[in-house]
């Protein structure tokens, strides 16, 4: 009887154990930056090159923190999103403008609509070093103290907006400055 | 073999494609190519920074080599990565206690297979034992002199 047994216990095991593996995604790598401040930079807006934008410029303000970039096609499907979002007026947007030539970034906010509130551009992608960004469209949410508290991988979709990102900026409207 | 040869022309053609950066120091050089192999690159996975040809992992040969330009460490620069892309970054993962299953599972598989080994080694060996016992019972002629006539007669004659 265990000679049956023995095998079947195992393959349950193993069974188990690769089917929790099909339900994990591969290219979602946990953030370092949860609950740490947002890596300074100083860096020029897209519609005003000769102006610089830091994050102490922010402090006191919810932010949104969105990279997004002309080449990149999930963020063509993530930008009416956003748009939606902006239309809330629940938060301060930021866009980065990742490794993007800013003619063909401007012909885009002109042709899509601009969410953001101001779009500073990262040309050599050194920002994006900085804030760990491996993948376009990521998103990161900054507090009214200039901290990271949440990280988003990947298009934000409406499901996204509704069932994460609105509860956590409600929530963090609420805090003290 | 001429399929093998040409796939190993199309696997050759990849390592190629990489922009190497060059340091004037050969010191710093070396510490450069035994970093962007020891760093992943987070778009393809699977491949080091020294590998690929991903735009970010170009983005990161740079910084390691501007960083080396500037007189940093091996333990900075890997430091300086992990603080950004987290322990995943590292191609070789750490020896610390969240990956320490990690490390310790493929020995602790081994010694596993082995026991097993050795058990059904040892039960085999049991029952090869038994069976030449019999054996032995079986040639006795005697005692199969005694068992046929029981057989055949009901009683010990």
């Amino acid at each position: 009887m265990l000679k049956y047994i023995i095998p079947l216990v195992l393959f349950i095991i193993m069974a188990v154990f690769l089917g929790l593996g099909l339900t994990l995604n591969p290219s979602e790598i946990p953030s370092p930056f949860i609950n740490k401040p947002a890596p300074n930079f100083s860096a020029p807006k897209l519609n005003a090159p000769q102006e610089k934008l830091t994050p102490a410029d922010l402090k006191g303000q919810v932010w949104l923190f969105n990279v997004w970039a002309s080449w990149c096609v999930s963020c063509r499907s993530e930008h009416p999103v956003l748009n939606d979002l902006a239309k809330l007026n629940a938060v301060t947007i930021i866009g980065l403008n990742y490794k993007d030539d800013p003619v063909d970034a401007k012909k885009w906010l002109d042709t899509l609509g601009n969410p953001y509130n101001i779009s500073i551009m990262d040309q050599e992608g050194r920002i994006g070093i900085d804030y760990g960004v491996y993948g376009v469209p990521e998103t990161f949410v900054i507090d009214k103290k200039g901290v990271i508290r949440y990280k988003q991988t990947g298009p934000v979709t409406v499901v996204d907006l509704q069932k994460t990102l609105i509860p956590l900026l409600d929530k963090l409207q609420a805090e003290p400055q | 073999m001429k399929r093998l040869l040409f796939m190993l022309v199309l696997l050759s053609g990849s390592c190629y494609a990489v922009d190497s950066r060059q340091l004037s120091d050969p010191k710093q050089q070396e510490s450069y190519e035994t970093l962007t192999k020891e760093l992943r690159c987070l778009v393809c996975q699977n491949q080091t920074i020294a590998d690929s040809n991903a735009e970010l992992a170009s983005d990161l040969r740079r910084q390691v080599s501007e960083m080396l330009a500037q007189g940093k460490s091996k333990e900075e620069i890997i430091q300086f990565m992990t603080d950004r892309y987290g322990d995943f970054v590292l191609y070789k993962p750490a020896f610390k206690g969240k990956t320490l299953l990690l490390w310790i599972a493929p020995i602790a598989f081994l010694v596993i297979g082995l026991i097993a080994v050795l058990l059904v080694i040892r039960s085999k060996k049991a029952k090869e034992k038994l069976t030449s016992d019999t054996g032995a019972l079986q040639s006795d002629t005697e005692k199969q002199k005694k068992i046929r006539s029981l057989l055949d007669n009901g009683e010990v004659s």
